[in-house]
């Protein structure tokens, strides 16, 4: 791996005035076959080909883009890292993912800005207090780091909450101290530098129309820069892996809706750790720029805009407001959309299926970045190895039928 | 938000209205005969097209009935709205407005990054 970033090279290339920084991949253009070709070149996409590059040793990789790196839910979501899920199947998955983040600037040189500022979810109700309590213990017994805590620490923690005059009173929180937030756009960056270097193919603008399949097994892809062969797709589409999926003939059990997030004008620190809601649907941490950012629902019904209702986001403001009047008068400057693909347990898939070659990595619906890197490299290993590491081996398309649910509504902060 | 034509109450605004997913599935009639797979299939699996979807809602802060509707959920339009009594509508009556599967139209979808 090149040191490409040092105080060195910063410094040499402020004299310069910072116009001669080199690019950080290239733009190839696709070559006629590949041995794998990972379609979507979101964080989960551009992680998988790099720890396939990098841990199974295939060079010859392809990751195909409809847009350009990171556009889609990769730069949509609110950069929340947390692991503290309730069944052991997702605390290994999520927290295989946490780990991983915590080396993963050092892993590639390249700032991912992951700052480790603790996790809190609310309770406001008495049933909020027995699940969230029973998720912390589930979590204690899986070696995570999550605890209970009491309306006096968490004002001590959050002075800024209203825990009292409201509806909805706190009454108490789960708080995971090694969850954060991470900048979202250097996890497509960083990955996709390391992988280039690494000798992957890196193609954006380049949609891909349909997967060709013979007799259950895959051909290749029919893009718009024409037919690419390979004899291994992984299938990373979040929202539009389903239509992908249509075209090879696979069904999926997924739905696509929009997920919307807002941010407001940049204020000085107030909030310096992350505060999400389930009942009041409320989530809101502050960025290093100091905008508040805020994780408002999915709409209602399936949709492909990349829009959403503008009642989901009142609804979200409104909680907002009453758990944090001193945000009363913010303005929010940007509101945004990207489609999540949810699966009826709120539960990834990665998996296999019934088309040999075909791997899909989907199903994450409104909680699919935390997990980034773990996804990325337990999915190289099932397209490397044709089957399931251990700790993905769970979330496998069978589940549906074999009645194996991992049912995380409770665990995801977004309502499904 | 979209505005949702009950075909009792008339047009209203989505945020009255719930979702009840695909239309149209019809609950297996030999239960017992059929596989796992199968009967997973019934349970999870709906489809989730990129496009013309039959959908039904209900109106739920209104006359609480429920009905069909045809909308194109690329761009959020509603094509046609039927009671549930009422036969569902032909696919070649609607006009799909994507170029490729999973393509945007030129209208309705904020998907800018693609959008040429």
């Amino acid at each position: 791996m090149k040191k490409k970033y040092s105080i060195a090279s910063i410094v040499k290339n402020s004299l310069s005035n910072n116009e001669n920084w080199g690019k950080m991949w290239r733009s190839p253009n696709p070559k006629k076959h590949y041995d794998v070709i990972i379609v979507g070149g979101g964080g989960h996409g551009l992680g998988t080909a790099y720890y396939l590059a990098k841990h199974h040793g295939i060079k010859n990789i392809a990751v195909i883009e409809k847009g350009w790196l990171g556009s889609g839910n990769t730069g949509r979501n609110t950069t929340i890292i947390r692991s503290n899920y309730l069944w052991d199947e997702s605390a290994y998955l999520y927290d295989h993912a946490v780990k991983l983040w915590e080396n993963l600037s050092e892993d590639l040189n390249y700032n991912m800005m992951f700052s480790q500022r603790g996790v809190l979810n609310l309770a406001h109700n008495e049933h909020d207090i027995k699940e969230i309590k029973r998720r912390v213990s589930a979590n204690r017994l899986n070696g995570l780091d999550t605890m209970w805590l009491d309306k006096n620490e968490i004002k001590d923690l959050v002075p800024i909450m209203n825990t009292d005059n409201l509806r909805y009173p706190v009454l108490g929180a789960a708080y995971q101290p090694r969850g954060g937030v991470a900048r979202h756009d250097a996890v497509a960056w960083g990955y996709a530098m390391r992988a280039d270097e690494l000798g992957v193919d890196i193609i954006q603008n380049c949609e891909v129309k349909g997967i060709k399949t013979d007799n259950y097994k895959v051909e290749g892809v029919e893009t718009t820069k024409g037919f690419i062969k390979s004899s291994k797709i992984g299938v990373v589409a979040s929202g539009h892996t389903s239509v992908l999926a249509a075209t090879a003939g696979v069904r999926l059990p997924l739905q696509s809706r929009p997920l919307q997030a807002l941010v407001s004008e940049p204020i000085k620190p107030v909030i310096n750790t992350v505060v999400m809601s389930n009942a009041v649907h409320a989530y809101v941490s502050q960025s290093d720029k100091g905008e508040l950012v805020i994780g408002a629902g999915t709409d209602g019904y399936n949709s492909f805009t990349q829009r959403g209702g503008y009642d989901v986001i009142e609804e979200t403001v409104r909680a907002i407001v009453e758990l944090y009047p001193i945000f009363g008068k913010m303005k929010m400057l940007r509101q945004w959309g990207g489609i999540v693909d949810i699966c009826p347990d709120a539960s990834p898939i990665i998996s296999k299926c019934d088309v040999e070659g075909l791997y899909f990595n989907c199903g994450w619906g409104t909680g699919g970045f935390k997990a980034t890197p773990g996804s990325a490299n337990v999915f190289a290993h099932t397209i490397a190895k044709d089957e399931p590491h251990k700790i993905n081996a769970p979330f496998d398309l069978s589940r549906f039928s074999e009645g194996r649910l991992i049912d995380e509504h409770g665990a995801a902060a977004v309502a499904h | 938000m979209i505005l949702i034509k009950c075909p009792y109450c008339g047009e209203r605004d989505q945020s009255e209205f719930a979702n009840g997913g695909e239309a149209h599935v019809i609950r297996p009639k030999n239960p017992e005969s059929l596989s796992d797979k199968d009967w997973g299939e019934y349970v999870f699996y709906r489809n989730n097209p990129k496009g013309i979807f039959y959908e039904r809602w209900v109106h739920t802060h209104g006359c609480k009935k429920w009905f069909n509707a045809v909308r194109n959920t690329s761009t959020d339009q509603i094509l046609k709205v039927y009671k549930v009594n009422e036969k569902r509508p032909d696919l070649s009556e609607f006009q799909n407005t994507l170029k490729s599967p999973s393509g945007e139209p030129s209208v309705g979808s904020g998907n800018f990054a693609v959008k040429k």
